[in-house]
């Protein structure tokens, strides 16, 4: 158990055709996730971070099997999901679970809430009728809302009590690993941090580990343990949360961190009004993805695409530079 | 207008007092807004901020008198240029619109007119207030793009909304807004849906923009970092009225109210540094407006509410020179 991380992801690829005409031709290609691998340990909190479109929500949907990988190996506890197959899948998912954005169109306006969280268990067959109720409720107790709301609907809760539901419903398995998809950033912020504060409670309690996809800086420093910045469905570096948020290495980590805004008026930033904007995963730039907003890039970086390359304290960066 | 201190020499731009807006619900109305002041001074950033539900972005509708059908002003003032907007009729309220007190949305996708051209909206709305001719006008609306540092002015005038990346899309907004040089804008989340790095861009474009030209700016938001970065001052609201008021960097430094402690402890890289600190979460939620409790509305939730928070509500008052806040607790930071 030691040896083998509980999750790893080699070489992940998923690619959209761009399909057009009449005939519905395919004239191009969408390399949401282009080759990317990290791997998860036990207990631990790995977040993925980036910009809108740089693929991490991607990345997340297809380690679930909700969107079927183009290429690459995922394994769990060093055994390889094949197919992403139905059979497959159903045995994996047991282990590992979701929680959406939106707590408003991820719940099933029509279902009880009792019925969302249970389903789980009756998919899975896991134990009696009986039992499953009252696990039903103990899990219901455990994200901090009443047994007695069983019964409501989605609409009868607010925004953050629905997030507490997707909770519920991802714990309701007892899964090794939950994929948290962006869980805080529709909430605001005093609920974020009931949210938050729940989070690492469980995680405590139950040993589980987070996949933590997410945009907000602040909420990735205080979560995880593991940072990956993704740009343009690449990792362009990897390294534990301190170290990331201390010393940036890769120039688009740096950009980040800068553009974050501070908590300390005496502390303004001077930002630059000028334009600058992202380019999309449709048209990605030649070699490095990110040289036409780097102050660094040179020739070489509009050439070759640099490697994911180790530096000290086991960090992964990838630019030809730094 | 008594409540802020004047400050010498200077009218502000924009002053509203007692502020009431009521909504009508299926049954009856309610009040969403309250007791709700806010002076502006030409150059002036202030920042209302607040979670969602405490009536920020309805008031900075009222400021332009867009309110909703089911909403109306119920008393109060808002004085524009030392006119009273409000009693204004509809013909100079468009006339001020633009000229006086212009806006800035959240999301440009759904402000934008999506069937005219970027060039022709903001024409549009120069020839609304100039008496110039279709072509001066359009050369308005490409300097005025220049301004906001669109890239290739000329060529994004002819585009439509959809054709423009988020970022872009702001600064078309902004510049629509600035297209007949405002006293005052109101700038309702302006970066909530932007990416971190754009964001940066658009809030170093506005305080730019309107150090340059001496503008009032009056910004909504719900994240004190924002806050932190671009204001003056700033007005925290809860429930519909304000809980405090001071200069951003007393603010900061002293907040008074628990309801700000609460948020600023709430903020994930406050308790930063200490790995898995836990965050200070405001318990329990926000109080329908239309079922407020008879005390301070934010007693339920307050980690030091008394017996008298429950039953009168706190008078909002000077707690120190220029920092106001409605709490009971005498002198509590």
């Amino acid at each position: 158990m030691a040896d083998d991380p509980l999750l790893s992801v080699e070489d992940l690829e998923v690619h959209f055709p761009i399909r057009s005409g009449v005939l519905q031709r395919q004239v191009g290609v969408v390399k949401a996730v282009d080759g990317i691998s990290f791997s998860i340990g036990r207990q631990e909190t790995l977040s993925l971070v980036g910009e809108s479109g740089c693929g991490k929500s991607t990345t997340g949907l297809a380690l679930m099997g909700l969107i079927k990988p183009t290429g690459g190996r995922v394994r769990f506890e060093g055994q390889e999901i094949k197919s992403f197959s139905r059979p497959a899948l159903k045995a994996y998912r047991r282990r590992m679970q979701i929680v959406f954005q939106d707590p408003f169109s991820s719940l099933n306006p029509r279902q009880r809430v009792r019925d969302a969280i249970r389903s789980a268990l009756d998919i899975h067959q896991v134990g009696s009728r009986k039992q499953r109720e009252d696990e039903v409720a103990q899990f219901m107790e455990r994200v901090g809302l009443r047994p007695d709301q069983a019964n409501n609907f989605p609409h009868q809760f607010s925004g953050g009590q629905r997030q507490r539901i997707g909770i519920a419903r991802a714990l309701a398995l007892k899964p090794d690993i939950i994929v948290c998809d962006e869980p805080v950033s529709a909430l605001d912020v005093s609920v974020q941090a009931q949210i938050l504060n729940l989070l690492s409670d469980l995680q405590q309690e139950l040993g589980v580990s987070f996949l933590f996809i997410s945009h907000d800086l602040g909420v990735v420093e205080h979560i995880s343990q593991r940072v990956a910045v993704m740009y343009l469905g690449k990792i362009v570096e990897i390294a534990d949360k301190t170290s990331i948020f201390s010393e940036a290495i890769h120039p688009y980590t740096e950009m980040l961190l800068a553009s974050e805004p501070t908590l300390d008026p005496r502390k303004r930033h001077t930002f630059s009004a000028s334009y600058d904007d992202v380019p999309s995963a449709i048209n990605k730039p030649t070699g490095c993805p990110f040289h036409t907003r780097c102050p660094l890039s040179t020739d070489q970086c509009r050439r070759d695409e640099p490697p994911l390359s180790s530096r000290q304290d086991g960090r992964l960066v990838a630019c030809h530079h730094r | 207008m008594n409540q802020q201190p004047p400050v010498p020499g200077k009218e502000p731009a924009l002053a509203v007092s007692n502020l009431e807006i009521r909504i009508r619900g299926d049954h009856d109305t309610f009040t969403v807004v309250s007791d709700m002041a806010l002076s502006v001074h030409p150059g002036e950033t202030v920042c209302i901020v607040g979670e969602s539900g405490c009536g920020k972005s309805i008031t900075a509708l009222s400021l332009l008198r867009l309110l909703p059908e089911a909403a109306h002003v119920e008393a109060g003032t808002v004085t524009i240029n030392g006119e009273d907007f409000l009693s204004m009729d509809q013909r100079r309220v468009e006339d001020f619109r633009g000229e006086q007190i212009a806006m800035i949305f959240q999301e440009p996708l759904t402000a934008l007119n999506p069937v005219l051209t970027i060039g022709e909206q903001i024409a549009e709305s120069v020839r609304q207030h100039r008496q110039v001719s279709r072509r001066q006008a359009r050369a308005r609306a490409v300097e005025t793009l220049q301004l906001v540092q669109m890239p290739d002015p000329e060529r994004r005038s002819r585009q439509y909304p959809h054709q423009l990346s988020g970022g872009m899309r702001q600064r078309a907004m902004i510049a629509l807004a600035l297209a007949c040089d405002p006293k005052i804008i109101v700038a309702d989340e302006p970066t909530t849906a932007l990416d971190v790095t754009i964001q940066a861009q658009i809030l170093g474009l506005i305080s730019d923009l309107q150090k340059r030209m001496g503008t009032a700016l009056v910004l909504i938001t719900h994240d004190l970092a924002v806050v932190a970065e671009v204001a003056d001052r700033v007005v925290v609201m809860y429930s519909g009225r304000r809980v405090e008021e001071a200069s951003v960097y007393d603010l900061f430094d002293n907040p008074v109210h628990p309801y700000t402690l609460g948020l600023m402890g709430a903020i994930p890289r406050s308790a930063g540094g200490q790995v898995g600190g836990r965050l200070v979460d405001i318990t329990g939620t926000v109080p329908p407006l239309w079922d407020l409790p008879t005390g301070c509305a934010f007693a339920p939730r307050c980690p030091r509410a008394d017996s008298r928070c429950h039953s009168e509500q706190p008078p909002y008052e000077e707690k120190r020179p220029g920092h106001f806040a409605a709490c009971w607790e005498p002198d509590n930071g």
